[in-house]
Protein backbone atom coordinates (compact mmCIF):
# COMPACT_ATOMS: atom_id res chain seq x y z
CA UNK A 1 0.00 0.00 0.00
CA UNK A 2 2.42 2.60 1.08
CA UNK A 3 3.76 2.68 -2.27
CA UNK A 4 0.95 3.58 -4.06
CA UNK A 5 0.75 7.36 -2.96
CA UNK A 6 4.27 8.33 -3.66
CA UNK A 7 3.83 9.84 -6.59
CA UNK A 8 0.95 12.59 -5.87
CA UNK A 9 2.12 15.91 -5.50
CA UNK A 10 1.50 18.26 -2.38
CA UNK A 11 -1.37 19.64 -1.92
CA UNK A 12 -2.65 22.70 -3.77
CA UNK A 13 -2.34 24.96 -0.44
CA UNK A 14 -4.18 28.30 0.12
CA UNK A 15 -2.85 30.62 2.66
CA UNK A 16 -4.43 32.20 5.33
CA UNK A 17 -1.28 34.03 7.79
CA UNK A 18 -2.71 34.08 11.87
CA UNK A 19 0.39 32.38 13.49
CA UNK A 20 3.68 32.96 14.94
CA UNK A 21 6.30 31.25 14.41
CA UNK A 22 7.13 29.93 18.03
CA UNK A 23 3.14 28.63 17.69
CA UNK A 24 4.44 26.75 14.17
CA UNK A 25 6.92 24.85 16.25
CA UNK A 26 4.95 24.12 18.70
CA UNK A 27 2.22 22.48 16.76
CA UNK A 28 5.07 20.24 14.54
CA UNK A 29 6.74 19.34 17.61
CA UNK A 30 4.92 15.73 17.70
CA UNK A 31 5.23 14.66 14.09
CA UNK A 32 8.85 16.18 14.23
CA UNK A 33 9.65 13.80 17.45
CA UNK A 34 8.33 10.77 16.26
CA UNK A 35 9.69 10.85 12.89
CA UNK A 36 13.30 11.82 14.40
CA UNK A 37 13.10 8.96 16.43
CA UNK A 38 11.81 6.46 14.05
CA UNK A 39 12.72 7.63 10.77
CA UNK A 40 15.71 10.42 11.04
CA UNK A 41 18.09 8.27 13.05
CA UNK A 42 16.99 4.75 12.07
CA UNK A 43 17.70 5.33 8.27
CA UNK A 44 20.95 7.32 9.00
CA UNK A 45 22.27 5.05 11.56
CA UNK A 46 21.42 2.96 9.04
CA UNK A 47 23.54 4.13 6.25
CA UNK A 48 26.49 4.48 9.00
CA UNK A 49 26.03 1.01 9.61
CA UNK A 50 27.02 -1.09 6.08
CA UNK A 51 30.81 1.00 7.26
CA UNK A 52 30.63 -1.04 10.40
CA UNK A 53 32.70 -4.36 10.74
CA UNK A 54 30.70 -7.29 11.38
CA UNK A 55 32.27 -9.72 14.29
CA UNK A 56 31.35 -13.65 14.43
CA UNK A 57 28.08 -14.18 16.41
CA UNK A 58 26.44 -10.93 15.54
CA UNK A 59 28.51 -8.63 17.13
CA UNK A 60 29.10 -5.17 15.52
CA UNK A 61 32.82 -3.59 15.66
CA UNK A 62 32.65 0.29 15.12
CA UNK A 63 34.91 1.26 12.22
CA UNK A 64 34.80 2.74 8.24
CA UNK A 65 35.48 0.05 6.61
CA UNK A 66 33.99 -0.59 2.74
CA UNK A 67 34.69 -4.51 2.91
CA UNK A 68 30.68 -4.62 3.25
CA UNK A 69 30.71 -2.74 -0.23
CA UNK A 70 33.59 -4.76 -1.96
CA UNK A 71 32.15 -7.76 -0.66
CA UNK A 72 29.37 -7.78 -2.17
CA UNK A 73 30.42 -7.43 -5.19
CA UNK A 74 33.21 -9.32 -5.08
CA UNK A 75 31.04 -12.60 -4.08
CA UNK A 76 29.79 -14.45 -6.35
CA UNK A 77 26.55 -15.35 -4.30
CA UNK A 78 25.55 -11.69 -3.75
CA UNK A 79 26.25 -10.96 -7.54
CA UNK A 80 23.89 -13.48 -8.61
CA UNK A 81 21.07 -12.35 -6.10
CA UNK A 82 21.31 -8.93 -7.37
CA UNK A 83 21.18 -9.94 -10.64
CA UNK A 84 18.13 -12.30 -9.88
CA UNK A 85 16.23 -9.63 -7.95
CA UNK A 86 16.36 -7.60 -10.67
CA UNK A 87 15.90 -9.91 -13.62
CA UNK A 88 13.28 -11.20 -11.41
CA UNK A 89 12.05 -7.87 -10.68
CA UNK A 90 11.58 -7.07 -14.14
CA UNK A 91 9.93 -10.16 -15.32
CA UNK A 92 7.49 -9.79 -12.76
CA UNK A 93 6.32 -5.86 -13.78
CA UNK A 94 6.03 -7.26 -17.77
CA UNK A 95 3.78 -9.72 -16.73
CA UNK A 96 1.49 -7.54 -14.53
CA UNK A 97 1.56 -4.87 -17.35
CA UNK A 98 0.43 -7.59 -19.54
CA UNK A 99 -2.22 -8.93 -17.34
CA UNK A 100 -3.18 -5.73 -16.06
CA UNK A 101 -3.54 -3.66 -19.24
CA UNK A 102 -6.12 -5.26 -20.58
CA UNK A 103 -8.59 -4.79 -17.11
CA UNK A 104 -7.45 -1.20 -17.17
CA UNK A 105 -8.26 -0.18 -20.72
CA UNK A 106 -12.03 -2.08 -19.98
CA UNK A 107 -12.61 -0.24 -16.83
CA UNK A 108 -11.39 3.39 -18.69
CA UNK A 109 -14.44 2.61 -21.58
CA UNK A 110 -16.99 1.54 -18.81
CA UNK A 111 -19.33 3.95 -17.12
CA UNK A 112 -21.40 4.51 -14.32
CA UNK A 113 -22.33 1.68 -11.44
CA UNK A 114 -20.64 -0.75 -13.49
CA UNK A 115 -17.67 0.85 -13.74
CA UNK A 116 -17.22 1.49 -9.30
CA UNK A 117 -18.64 -1.86 -8.79
CA UNK A 118 -15.46 -2.92 -10.84
CA UNK A 119 -13.11 -0.68 -9.18
CA UNK A 120 -14.32 -1.76 -5.61
CA UNK A 121 -13.16 -5.32 -7.10
CA UNK A 122 -9.48 -4.07 -8.34
CA UNK A 123 -9.20 -2.18 -5.05
CA UNK A 124 -10.48 -4.22 -2.51
CA UNK A 125 -7.23 -6.99 -2.94
CA UNK A 126 -4.89 -4.10 -1.90
CA UNK A 127 -7.25 -3.76 1.42
CA UNK A 128 -6.24 -7.90 1.94
CA UNK A 129 -3.30 -8.96 3.58
CA UNK A 130 -0.07 -10.18 1.75
CA UNK A 131 -0.22 -12.65 4.36
CA UNK A 132 -4.14 -13.66 3.23
CA UNK A 133 -3.35 -13.57 -0.66
CA UNK A 134 0.32 -15.22 -0.41
CA UNK A 135 -1.59 -17.88 1.66
CA UNK A 136 -4.65 -18.14 -1.22
CA UNK A 137 -1.48 -18.97 -3.50
CA UNK A 138 -0.28 -21.33 -1.67
CA UNK A 139 -3.43 -23.55 -1.84
CA UNK A 140 -3.65 -22.85 -5.80
CA UNK A 141 -0.19 -23.85 -6.38
CA UNK A 142 0.55 -26.74 -3.81
CA UNK A 143 2.09 -30.00 -5.36
CA UNK A 144 -1.76 -31.52 -4.68
CA UNK A 145 -3.85 -28.41 -5.70
CA UNK A 146 -6.30 -27.78 -8.32
CA UNK A 147 -3.80 -26.48 -10.97
CA UNK A 148 -1.20 -28.83 -10.70
CA UNK A 149 -3.90 -31.73 -10.66
CA UNK A 150 -5.64 -30.28 -13.87
CA UNK A 151 -2.61 -30.26 -15.38
CA UNK A 152 -1.54 -33.77 -14.58
CA UNK A 153 -5.33 -34.70 -15.92
CA UNK A 154 -4.75 -32.99 -19.01
CA UNK A 155 -1.41 -36.12 -19.31
CA UNK A 156 1.48 -33.85 -18.85
CA UNK A 157 4.20 -34.32 -16.15
CA UNK A 158 3.32 -30.90 -14.06
CA UNK A 159 5.71 -28.72 -13.07
CA UNK A 160 6.21 -27.45 -9.23
CA UNK A 161 4.23 -24.21 -9.23
CA UNK A 162 5.50 -23.91 -4.98
CA UNK A 163 8.63 -23.15 -3.49
CA UNK A 164 10.35 -22.02 -6.31
CA UNK A 165 10.86 -19.13 -8.53
CA UNK A 166 7.68 -19.91 -10.47
CA UNK A 167 5.25 -19.48 -7.79
CA UNK A 168 6.87 -16.30 -6.68
CA UNK A 169 6.55 -14.54 -9.90
CA UNK A 170 3.02 -16.02 -10.39
CA UNK A 171 2.06 -14.74 -6.27
CA UNK A 172 3.89 -11.15 -7.37
CA UNK A 173 1.69 -10.92 -10.51
CA UNK A 174 -1.00 -10.92 -8.93
CA UNK A 175 -0.62 -9.39 -5.92
CA UNK A 176 0.91 -5.81 -7.83
CA UNK A 177 -2.26 -5.77 -9.93
CA UNK A 178 -4.03 -3.34 -8.26
CA UNK A 179 -1.13 -1.15 -8.51
CA UNK A 180 -0.85 -1.49 -12.02
CA UNK A 181 -4.28 -1.19 -12.84
CA UNK A 182 -5.12 1.92 -11.18
CA UNK A 183 -1.26 3.66 -12.09
CA UNK A 184 -2.53 2.98 -15.95
CA UNK A 185 -6.51 3.94 -14.97
CA UNK A 186 -4.14 7.58 -13.52
CA UNK A 187 -2.50 8.00 -17.08
CA UNK A 188 -5.17 6.94 -19.12
CA UNK A 189 -6.99 10.53 -19.34
CA UNK A 190 -5.34 11.46 -22.49
CA UNK A 191 -7.70 8.24 -24.26
CA UNK A 192 -10.40 9.59 -26.11
CA UNK A 193 -13.05 7.45 -27.77
CA UNK A 194 -13.41 9.84 -30.17
CA UNK A 195 -9.37 9.13 -31.14
CA UNK A 196 -10.23 5.70 -31.77
CA UNK A 197 -13.23 6.05 -33.46
CA UNK A 198 -11.51 8.71 -35.53
CA UNK A 199 -8.83 5.54 -36.57
CA UNK A 200 -11.30 3.23 -36.97
CA UNK A 201 -13.61 5.17 -39.37
CA UNK A 202 -10.77 5.88 -41.44
CA UNK A 203 -10.20 2.32 -42.33
CA UNK A 204 -7.49 1.25 -39.86
CA UNK A 205 -7.63 -2.20 -38.28
CA UNK A 206 -8.23 -2.83 -34.46
CA UNK A 207 -4.57 -4.28 -34.55
CA UNK A 208 -3.29 -0.94 -36.23
CA UNK A 209 -5.60 1.55 -34.04
CA UNK A 210 -4.26 -0.39 -30.64
CA UNK A 211 -0.51 -0.28 -32.22
CA UNK A 212 -0.56 2.96 -33.95
CA UNK A 213 -2.73 4.88 -31.52
CA UNK A 214 -4.01 3.57 -28.17
CA UNK A 215 -0.80 2.21 -26.68
CA UNK A 216 1.15 5.63 -27.67
CA UNK A 217 -1.26 7.82 -25.98
CA UNK A 218 -1.09 5.10 -22.96
CA UNK A 219 2.50 5.24 -22.51
CA UNK A 220 2.89 7.70 -19.61
CA UNK A 221 0.30 5.19 -17.53
CA UNK A 222 2.72 1.98 -18.93
CA UNK A 223 5.85 4.11 -17.51
CA UNK A 224 4.24 5.35 -14.19
CA UNK A 225 2.86 1.42 -13.24
CA UNK A 226 6.30 -0.11 -14.31
CA UNK A 227 8.12 2.13 -11.93
CA UNK A 228 5.69 1.38 -9.26
CA UNK A 229 5.68 -2.14 -9.78
CA UNK A 230 9.32 -3.00 -10.40
CA UNK A 231 10.44 -1.01 -7.11
CA UNK A 232 7.64 -2.52 -4.96
CA UNK A 233 9.03 -6.21 -6.78
CA UNK A 234 12.55 -5.48 -5.92
CA UNK A 235 11.63 -4.71 -2.18
CA UNK A 236 8.92 -7.22 -1.49
CA UNK A 237 9.40 -9.90 1.31
CA UNK A 238 6.29 -11.55 2.30
CA UNK A 239 5.49 -13.09 -0.57
CA UNK A 240 9.32 -14.39 -1.88
CA UNK A 241 9.39 -15.41 1.80
CA UNK A 242 6.26 -17.76 2.03
CA UNK A 243 5.91 -18.89 -1.53
CA UNK A 244 9.57 -19.20 -1.95
CA UNK A 245 9.86 -21.30 1.03
CA UNK A 246 13.25 -20.32 1.72
CA UNK A 247 14.67 -21.75 -1.77
CA UNK A 248 14.10 -18.21 -3.21
CA UNK A 249 17.15 -15.85 -2.68
CA UNK A 250 16.42 -12.15 -3.42
CA UNK A 251 17.49 -9.33 -1.93
CA UNK A 252 14.86 -8.42 0.65
CA UNK A 253 14.58 -12.14 1.83
CA UNK A 254 18.30 -11.93 2.34
CA UNK A 255 18.21 -8.61 4.03
CA UNK A 256 15.49 -10.04 6.36
CA UNK A 257 17.68 -13.32 7.09
CA UNK A 258 21.14 -11.57 7.48
CA UNK A 259 19.59 -9.34 9.96
CA UNK A 260 17.19 -11.85 12.16
CA UNK A 261 18.74 -15.20 11.17
CA UNK A 262 22.31 -14.61 10.45
CA UNK A 263 22.72 -11.23 12.78
CA UNK A 264 24.99 -9.88 10.29
CA UNK A 265 23.41 -6.17 10.64
CA UNK A 266 26.12 -4.53 8.51
CA UNK A 267 25.58 -6.80 5.71
CA UNK A 268 21.59 -6.34 6.09
CA UNK A 269 22.15 -2.75 6.35
CA UNK A 270 24.53 -2.51 3.26
CA UNK A 271 21.87 -4.48 1.07
CA UNK A 272 19.81 -1.91 2.54
CA UNK A 273 21.60 0.69 0.82
CA UNK A 274 21.71 -1.20 -2.30
CA UNK A 275 17.74 -1.43 -2.61
CA UNK A 276 17.49 2.24 -2.35
CA UNK A 277 20.22 2.89 -5.29
CA UNK A 278 18.42 0.53 -7.62
CA UNK A 279 15.45 2.66 -6.76
CA UNK A 280 17.17 5.85 -7.50
CA UNK A 281 17.88 4.21 -10.76
CA UNK A 282 14.85 3.13 -11.36
CA UNK A 283 13.48 6.67 -10.81
CA UNK A 284 16.46 7.94 -13.26
CA UNK A 285 15.21 5.55 -15.89
CA UNK A 286 11.68 6.22 -15.58
CA UNK A 287 12.04 10.01 -15.88
CA UNK A 288 14.66 9.62 -18.97
CA UNK A 289 11.38 7.46 -20.14
CA UNK A 290 9.20 10.13 -19.62
CA UNK A 291 11.18 12.69 -21.41
CA UNK A 292 11.61 10.59 -24.12
CA UNK A 293 7.48 9.83 -24.39
CA UNK A 294 6.64 13.57 -24.08
CA UNK B 1 -25.48 1.96 -17.42
CA UNK B 2 -22.66 0.01 -20.02
CA UNK B 3 -21.78 2.05 -22.77
CA UNK B 4 -18.94 -0.63 -23.79
CA UNK B 5 -18.36 -1.85 -27.46
CA UNK B 6 -16.14 -4.08 -26.24
CA UNK B 7 -15.32 -7.21 -28.78
CA UNK B 8 -16.95 -10.49 -26.80
CA UNK B 9 -12.88 -11.87 -26.58
CA UNK B 10 -12.01 -8.45 -24.81
CA UNK B 11 -14.98 -9.41 -22.25
CA UNK B 12 -14.03 -13.03 -21.62
CA UNK B 13 -10.11 -12.30 -21.56
CA UNK B 14 -11.40 -9.46 -18.71
CA UNK B 15 -13.36 -12.25 -16.94
CA UNK B 16 -10.60 -14.40 -16.63
CA UNK B 17 -7.67 -11.73 -15.95
CA UNK B 18 -10.30 -10.72 -12.61
CA UNK B 19 -10.40 -14.22 -11.76
CA UNK B 20 -6.95 -14.23 -11.92
CA UNK B 21 -6.92 -10.99 -9.23
CA UNK B 22 -9.41 -12.08 -7.12
CA UNK B 23 -8.84 -15.98 -7.01
CA UNK B 24 -6.23 -16.31 -4.09
CA UNK B 25 -9.02 -14.04 -1.94
CA UNK B 26 -12.32 -15.97 -2.89
CA UNK B 27 -10.23 -19.41 -1.63
CA UNK B 28 -9.78 -18.57 1.35
CA UNK B 29 -13.66 -18.71 2.17
CA UNK B 30 -14.42 -22.40 0.94
CA UNK B 31 -10.88 -23.70 2.36
CA UNK B 32 -12.16 -22.09 5.90
CA UNK B 33 -14.60 -24.68 6.02
CA UNK B 34 -12.59 -27.29 5.45
CA UNK B 35 -12.58 -30.33 7.22
CA UNK B 36 -9.37 -31.96 6.81
CA UNK B 37 -6.54 -31.68 8.70
CA UNK B 38 -4.16 -30.07 5.78
CA UNK B 39 -4.97 -26.96 3.68
CA UNK B 40 -6.06 -28.87 0.73
CA UNK B 41 -8.11 -27.32 -2.31
CA UNK B 42 -11.19 -28.70 -2.80
CA UNK B 43 -11.36 -29.75 0.59
CA UNK B 44 -12.75 -33.55 0.63
CA UNK B 45 -14.79 -32.89 3.85
CA UNK B 46 -16.41 -29.80 5.10
CA UNK B 47 -16.64 -28.65 8.80
CA UNK B 48 -16.64 -25.45 11.09
CA UNK B 49 -13.53 -26.99 13.11
CA UNK B 50 -11.16 -24.52 11.99
CA UNK B 51 -13.04 -21.76 13.46
CA UNK B 52 -13.41 -23.97 16.92
CA UNK B 53 -9.54 -24.32 16.19
CA UNK B 54 -9.48 -20.49 16.11
CA UNK B 55 -11.40 -20.06 19.13
CA UNK B 56 -9.24 -22.15 21.28
CA UNK B 57 -5.84 -21.14 19.70
CA UNK B 58 -4.79 -18.21 22.25
CA UNK B 59 -1.72 -17.08 20.51
CA UNK B 60 -3.74 -16.12 17.73
CA UNK B 61 -6.78 -14.01 19.94
CA UNK B 62 -4.00 -12.33 22.01
CA UNK B 63 -2.36 -11.24 18.79
CA UNK B 64 -5.73 -10.15 17.51
CA UNK B 65 -6.04 -8.10 20.66
CA UNK B 66 -2.98 -6.76 20.50
CA UNK B 67 -3.11 -5.39 17.05
CA UNK B 68 -6.81 -4.46 17.88
CA UNK B 69 -5.34 -2.05 20.85
CA UNK B 70 -2.38 -0.97 18.53
CA UNK B 71 -4.05 -0.04 15.72
CA UNK B 72 -6.61 2.27 18.05
CA UNK B 73 -3.60 3.58 19.52
CA UNK B 74 -1.64 4.16 16.91
CA UNK B 75 -4.26 5.91 15.14
CA UNK B 76 -5.35 8.37 17.64
CA UNK B 77 -1.62 9.23 17.57
CA UNK B 78 -1.56 9.95 14.31
CA UNK B 79 -4.44 12.09 14.07
CA UNK B 80 -2.89 14.29 17.19
CA UNK B 81 0.16 14.58 15.65
CA UNK B 82 -0.82 15.40 12.20
CA UNK B 83 -3.87 17.30 12.30
CA UNK B 84 -1.68 20.46 13.97
CA UNK B 85 1.00 19.50 11.13
CA UNK B 86 -1.59 19.46 8.14
CA UNK B 87 -2.66 23.12 9.88
CA UNK B 88 0.35 24.80 9.82
CA UNK B 89 1.59 23.13 6.62
CA UNK B 90 -1.67 24.17 4.68
CA UNK B 91 -2.74 27.43 6.84
CA UNK B 92 -0.09 29.16 8.06
CA UNK B 93 1.82 28.44 5.40
CA UNK B 94 5.49 29.49 6.40
CA UNK B 95 8.36 29.28 4.64
CA UNK B 96 9.54 25.91 3.65
CA UNK B 97 6.18 24.65 4.06
CA UNK B 98 6.70 22.54 0.69
CA UNK B 99 9.68 20.92 1.94
CA UNK B 100 8.28 19.97 5.45
CA UNK B 101 5.22 18.08 3.82
CA UNK B 102 7.45 16.48 1.81
CA UNK B 103 9.97 15.51 4.56
CA UNK B 104 7.22 14.22 6.88
CA UNK B 105 5.66 12.14 4.13
CA UNK B 106 9.28 10.31 3.05
CA UNK B 107 8.69 7.33 5.17
CA UNK B 108 6.39 6.37 2.43
CA UNK B 109 9.06 6.59 -0.46
CA UNK B 110 11.31 3.85 1.29
CA UNK B 111 10.34 0.26 1.73
CA UNK B 112 9.17 -1.57 4.69
CA UNK B 113 11.76 -3.62 4.91
CA UNK B 114 14.27 -1.36 4.86
CA UNK B 115 12.27 1.03 7.67
CA UNK B 116 11.72 -2.44 9.40
CA UNK B 117 15.41 -2.78 9.55
CA UNK B 118 16.46 0.64 10.37
CA UNK B 119 14.19 0.51 13.25
CA UNK B 120 15.21 -2.69 14.34
CA UNK B 121 18.92 -1.37 14.77
CA UNK B 122 17.94 1.86 17.27
CA UNK B 123 15.62 0.03 18.50
CA UNK B 124 17.94 -2.85 19.63
CA UNK B 125 20.07 -0.45 21.40
CA UNK B 126 17.24 1.67 23.33
CA UNK B 127 15.71 -1.69 24.21
CA UNK B 128 12.60 -1.46 22.76
CA UNK B 129 12.45 -4.24 20.55
CA UNK B 130 9.35 -6.67 21.98
CA UNK B 131 7.84 -3.93 23.49
CA UNK B 132 4.33 -2.20 23.18
CA UNK B 133 5.68 1.48 22.45
CA UNK B 134 8.07 -0.25 20.41
CA UNK B 135 5.35 -1.52 18.11
CA UNK B 136 3.54 1.95 18.70
CA UNK B 137 6.21 4.13 17.24
CA UNK B 138 7.23 1.44 14.34
CA UNK B 139 3.36 2.04 13.10
CA UNK B 140 3.45 5.66 13.42
CA UNK B 141 6.53 6.47 11.83
CA UNK B 142 4.12 4.93 8.06
CA UNK B 143 0.74 6.14 9.56
CA UNK B 144 1.44 9.69 10.00
CA UNK B 145 2.16 10.21 6.56
CA UNK B 146 -0.97 8.73 5.29
CA UNK B 147 -2.47 11.10 7.85
CA UNK B 148 -1.01 13.99 7.10
CA UNK B 149 -1.67 13.83 3.44
CA UNK B 150 -5.12 12.67 4.00
CA UNK B 151 -5.32 15.82 5.92
CA UNK B 152 -3.63 18.50 3.86
CA UNK B 153 -5.48 17.39 0.83
CA UNK B 154 -8.84 17.78 2.90
CA UNK B 155 -7.81 21.17 4.12
CA UNK B 156 -5.87 22.42 0.73
CA UNK B 157 -9.57 22.03 -0.52
CA UNK B 158 -11.38 23.24 2.15
CA UNK B 159 -13.03 27.07 0.88
CA UNK B 160 -10.99 29.74 3.48
CA UNK B 161 -13.82 31.99 3.56
CA UNK B 162 -15.64 30.91 6.65
CA UNK B 163 -12.52 31.16 8.33
CA UNK B 164 -11.78 34.45 7.16
CA UNK B 165 -15.40 35.67 7.91
CA UNK B 166 -14.60 33.89 11.82
CA UNK B 167 -11.70 35.56 12.36
CA UNK B 168 -13.10 39.14 10.79
CA UNK B 169 -15.67 38.46 13.30
CA UNK B 170 -13.23 38.59 16.22
CA UNK B 171 -12.68 34.41 16.79
CA UNK B 172 -9.66 33.86 18.26
CA UNK B 173 -7.62 31.41 15.89
CA UNK B 174 -7.70 28.64 17.88
CA UNK B 175 -11.33 28.98 18.36
CA UNK B 176 -11.85 29.50 14.92
CA UNK B 177 -9.55 26.38 13.88
CA UNK B 178 -12.37 23.91 16.75
CA UNK B 179 -15.33 25.88 15.68
CA UNK B 180 -14.83 26.38 11.93
CA UNK B 181 -11.93 24.44 10.78
CA UNK B 182 -11.79 21.05 12.39
CA UNK B 183 -16.49 20.32 11.87
CA UNK B 184 -15.46 21.03 8.12
CA UNK B 185 -12.44 18.56 8.14
CA UNK B 186 -14.80 16.01 9.49
CA UNK B 187 -14.74 13.93 5.82
CA UNK B 188 -10.66 14.03 6.32
CA UNK B 189 -10.75 12.86 9.51
CA UNK B 190 -12.70 9.90 9.04
CA UNK B 191 -10.73 8.77 5.86
CA UNK B 192 -7.49 9.39 7.97
CA UNK B 193 -8.62 7.58 11.26
CA UNK B 194 -9.64 4.56 8.34
CA UNK B 195 -6.43 4.31 6.64
CA UNK B 196 -4.54 4.58 9.73
CA UNK B 197 -6.08 1.68 11.42
CA UNK B 198 -6.48 -0.61 8.45
CA UNK B 199 -2.37 0.39 7.21
CA UNK B 200 -1.64 -0.10 11.25
CA UNK B 201 -3.53 -3.59 11.29
CA UNK B 202 -2.31 -5.40 8.06
CA UNK B 203 1.07 -3.72 8.59
CA UNK B 204 3.76 -7.06 8.62
CA UNK B 205 7.12 -6.41 7.12
CA UNK B 206 7.96 -3.64 9.89
CA UNK B 207 6.52 -5.20 12.81
CA UNK B 208 8.01 -8.85 12.01
CA UNK B 209 11.37 -6.95 12.53
CA UNK B 210 10.03 -5.13 16.31
CA UNK B 211 8.07 -8.04 17.93
CA UNK B 212 9.33 -10.33 20.39
CA UNK B 213 8.53 -14.10 21.61
CA UNK B 214 5.81 -13.06 24.06
CA UNK B 215 4.47 -10.10 21.70
CA UNK B 216 2.78 -10.46 18.24
CA UNK B 217 0.56 -8.83 16.33
CA UNK B 218 -2.01 -10.82 13.78
CA UNK B 219 -0.75 -9.97 10.35
CA UNK B 220 2.98 -11.22 12.05
CA UNK B 221 1.10 -14.22 13.87
CA UNK B 222 -0.24 -15.35 10.35
CA UNK B 223 3.14 -15.10 9.14
CA UNK B 224 4.62 -17.24 11.43
CA UNK B 225 2.20 -19.43 10.86
CA UNK B 226 2.16 -19.94 7.24
CA UNK B 227 5.49 -19.84 7.06
CA UNK B 228 5.88 -23.35 9.42
CA UNK B 229 2.44 -24.92 8.39
CA UNK B 230 -0.28 -25.36 5.71
CA UNK B 231 -3.38 -25.74 7.90
CA UNK B 232 -6.83 -23.94 7.21
CA UNK B 233 -6.72 -22.11 10.47
CA UNK B 234 -5.36 -19.12 8.78
CA UNK B 235 -8.41 -19.20 6.41
CA UNK B 236 -10.88 -18.72 9.23
CA UNK B 237 -8.84 -15.79 10.40
CA UNK B 238 -8.68 -14.52 6.21
CA UNK B 239 -12.37 -14.50 6.58
CA UNK B 240 -13.04 -13.18 9.53
CA UNK B 241 -10.46 -10.13 8.66
CA UNK B 242 -12.02 -9.79 5.56
CA UNK B 243 -15.59 -9.27 6.66
CA UNK B 244 -13.73 -6.48 9.54
CA UNK B 245 -12.42 -4.63 6.74
CA UNK B 246 -15.45 -4.62 4.48
CA UNK B 247 -16.95 -3.14 7.81
CA UNK B 248 -14.56 -0.09 7.80
CA UNK B 249 -14.64 0.39 4.29
CA UNK B 250 -18.31 0.80 4.44
CA UNK B 251 -18.78 2.83 7.15
CA UNK B 252 -16.27 5.12 5.10
CA UNK B 253 -18.19 4.62 2.54
CA UNK B 254 -21.08 5.92 3.78
CA UNK B 255 -19.50 8.63 5.69
CA UNK B 256 -17.04 10.02 2.72
CA UNK B 257 -16.79 7.73 -0.65
CA UNK B 258 -14.67 4.95 -1.28
CA UNK B 259 -13.05 6.00 -4.08
CA UNK B 260 -11.94 9.24 -2.51
CA UNK B 261 -9.91 8.09 0.12
CA UNK B 262 -7.96 5.03 -1.18
CA UNK B 263 -7.67 5.59 -4.99
CA UNK B 264 -6.48 9.41 -4.35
Amino acid sequence: MSAVATAHPAPAMPRLALGRTGTAVALLLPIALINAIGFVLPVLNLLRMSFNEALAGGGVREAFILSNWTGLFGDSFYLELIVNSVSVSLGITFLTLVVSYPIALYLHRSSGRWRTFLTVLVISPLLTSAVVRTYGWIALLADQGPIVSAIAALGITPPRLMFNTTGVVIGLTEILMPYMILSLLAGFGRLDPRVEEAAMTLGAPPAKTFWRVILPLTLPGIALGCLLCFVLAVSSFITPKLLGGGRVFLLATEIYDQAIVTLNWPLAATLSILVLVIFGAALAVYARVLRVIE
Amino acid sequence: METNTTSLPMKVLVAVLFLFLLAPVILVVPISFSGEQVLSFPPASWSFRWYTALLNNSAMISAFWTSLLLGAIVTVISLAAAIPAAYVIVRMRTAGSGFLYNFFTAPLLLPTIVLGLAILIVFASIGFLGTFSGLVIGHLVITMPYALRVLATTLGNLPLACEEAASTLGGRPITVFRRVTLPMMAPGIVAATALCFLVSFDEVVITLFLTGPRLSTLPVQLFHHVESRADPLVASVSVLLIFLTLAVVMIVDRTVGLSKTFVK
